[in-house]
């Protein structure tokens, strides 16, 4: 598929992206909204921008394709409204998030074959190691497309991290794009007060890795960041981006605030919610 | 009774997994192999000499090696992880089951100095709760080979299964005494010998007490069949099922802890369909100490006397318990 890069046009599809994630969390009455609304423009803009990918033949292997990895996958609202937005699946199937029989599993999962997820993630610190594996199969394959992964800024407190980091800057793997979503909250609080690990990009840095940041909620500076990131593959460096992202974008009630973690809005919170975010594509 | 079997050499089981990695690595080139800092323990450097495009030193940090794995499937390649028995299964549990079971990964978790013959190093890293551990991950393939010639069969062999695979074997030489030219079948025991009075039912290093034992029990005038059990799951319930009907008696021997291991798979499978009196040799719920291995399987029960001993009491027991009936 061709990349939208019209920024009206992204900024609509966002706007139904949030309408998805408060209507999903909402119908299932649990599930992430705080950090789903938080990484809407980076999932937009990889989704409906960056990724080639082949939504209608999905295949697990994704053999020539650009492949994404959740690592954090509590924000699995905001992953399930870009793959059936972008066409990976039907849009009426986003009704049956988190309930009994449904592919759309609380975090992600292969096991029900959704089109669209490659390995199953949620305990945290995990997805970035696949990313990796995934990265060096790509290069014994000769395939010249890239993987991509997000983790969360809480989730860097998980040591299996740093041992993906350490090897990504040891090896020098350097087709793969990991962007770190900073909002700066985890569920406990503000991770100033739970752990206060300090800055990060020094941290990458000093493992051998280029680091970038940018502004998660503005989609211009997203899509020219992934563009960079892009160029800078190939390089004999791994790359990393440091997106400053607001927990709970687009929602006033809902804005950096870690108690919209992992709560789901009620009846009049939904309504309320809905009434700041414009119809554009049409509700599932 | 005729010897049945005789040692071909002696040699350690982790060698044959050695030499089967580096046949597979001339035949099948989606087979890729990974270590955590014990590549040389693990016997993989032949591997690593031969195809170093294939070999990825992941450092002492066992958790990133199951995902990096689990990444390797994506793509279409058969990884090989090889790390201690250890540091393959409890150190790792999560990944395992959330990167590699649950996602339906096709990656064979290749484990070394399993159980009490790891020997001085002591129960820091004798680990005996493995194969329990593994066979409760749903879709996960258990597999225990006996000496060097089925360690390498079956470290070929599992190539050819899709999905996640646990293959255990260990550090001490020990009797080579199966034949090098075997085809090694997933889930299909063998009848090492046939008897009626007594089931051995045995898998890993345990394999050769249990020959051991029948021979010595044959002197006695007791007739043992000895089934080895190599594949602990999916286990082979028929061969299970039917030498219980005809001897009525069993005795199951590993070098695990009885809790969670073959005599649990064993007793689950004839509890439910042909209930006899069982005997486990296995660790008794207790952690190991340094020691050597001969000494180490002697003080912890597994060695064939126990063996022999089980055997007496379960016949004991099918005399009695049938005359209560």
């Amino acid at each position: 598929m061709s990349g939208i890069s019209d920024i009206t046009e992204l900024k609509r599809i966002c706007s139904q992206v949030r309408r998805d994630i408060i209507r999903m969390t909402h119908g299932a009455q649990s599930g992430h909204p705080g950090g789903s609304l938080g990484c809407t423009e980076f999932f937009v803009a990889l989704y409906f921008n960056l990724l080639q990918h082949n939504p209608r033949k999905f295949s697990i292997d994704g053999i020539n394709e650009d492949i994404f990895i959740l690592s954090n996958g509590h924000i699995s609202p905001v992953w399930y409204s870009v793959l059936s937005r972008s066409g990976y699946f039907n849009t009426k199937e986003m009704s049956t998030f988190r309930k009994i029989n449904s592919r759309l599993q609380g975090h992600p999962a292969t096991h029900e074959g959704l089109p669209g997820i490659r390995v199953a993630t949620g305990s945290l610190g995990q997805g970035l190691s696949v990313a990796m594996g995934a990265a060096l199969s790509k290069k014994l394959n000769h395939d010249d497309k890239l993987v991509y992964c997000l983790c969360g800024d809480g989730e860097m407190e998980e040591g299996q991290i740093w041992e993906a980091v350490m090897f990504g800057g040891a090896k020098k793997v350097d087709n793969i794009i990991v962007t770190v979503d900073v909002n700066g909250q985890q569920i406990d609080g503000k991770i100033e007060d739970v752990m206060p690990y300090g800055e990060l990009k020094p941290k990458f840095e000093s493992f051998g890795w280029k680091v970038l940041e940018m502004n998660g909620n503005d989609i211009a500076e997203v899509l020219e960041t992934l563009d960079k990131a892009k160029s800078l593959t190939g390089k004999k460096q791994a790359i990393a981006i440091m997106m400053k992202t607001e927990m709970g974008h687009g929602v006033d009630f809902m804005r950096n605030n870690f108690k919209w973690h992992g709560v789901a809005p009620n009846d009049e919170q939904a309504k309320t919610a809905l009434s700041q975010l414009e119809e554009t594509l049409g509700d599932y | 009774m005729a010897k049945k079997f005789t040692v071909i050499d002696k040699k350690d089981t982790r060698s044959g997994f050695g030499a089967g990695l580096l046949e597979l690595g001339k035949t099948n080139p989606n087979v890729v192999a990974l270590c955590a800092d014990l590549g040389g323990s693990l016997k993989m450097d032949a591997f690593q000499k031969e195809f170093p495009e294939r070999f990825i030193q992941c450092g002492v940090a066992e958790a990133n090696m199951m995902g990096i794995a689990a990444g390797l499937t994506i793509g279409g390649k058969i990884p090989y992880t090889g790390t201690f028995a250890n540091f393959s299964t409890g150190r790792v549990y999560d990944q395992i089951r959330q990167s590699i079971a649950y996602s339906h990964k096709n990656v064979k978790i290749c484990a070394s100095h399993a159980g009490i013959t790891l020997g001085e190093d002591g129960a820091t890293h004798q680990i005996l709760e493995d194969i329990g551990l593994m066979r409760m991950l749903p879709g996960m393939v258990v597999i225990n080979p006996c000496d060097f010639n089925q360690t390498k069969a079956a470290t070929i062999a599992i190539a050819k299964h899709v999905g996640p695979v646990y293959l255990r074997f260990g550090r001490p030489v020990v009797p080579n005494f199966t034949s090098p030219e075997q085809t090694f079948e997933i889930g299909k025991s063998i009848m090492f010998n046939e008897g009626k009075d007594v089931t051995i039912f045995c898998t890993g290093h345990l394999v050769w007490k249990s020959l051991e034992a029948c021979e010595a029990l044959a002197e006695k005038g007791i007739e043992a069949e000895v089934i080895n059990i190599h594949t602990i799951k999916p286990i082979d319930e028929t061969a299970i099922i039917r030498s219980a009907r005809k001897t009525g008696c069993i005795v199951t021997a590993e070098e695990h802890q009885v809790n969670g291991g073959l005599g649990d798979a064993v007793a689950h499978v004839l509890s439910k369909n042909f209930p006899v009196p069982i005997e486990f040799v296995g660790v008794k719920d207790s952690f190991g100490e340094s020691g050597k291995p001969e000494e180490l399987m002697k003080k912890y029960g597994l060695d064939s006397p126990d063996i022999i001993s089980a055997v007496e009491l379960v016949m004991a027991r099918k005399r009695t318990e049938l005359a209560a009936f």
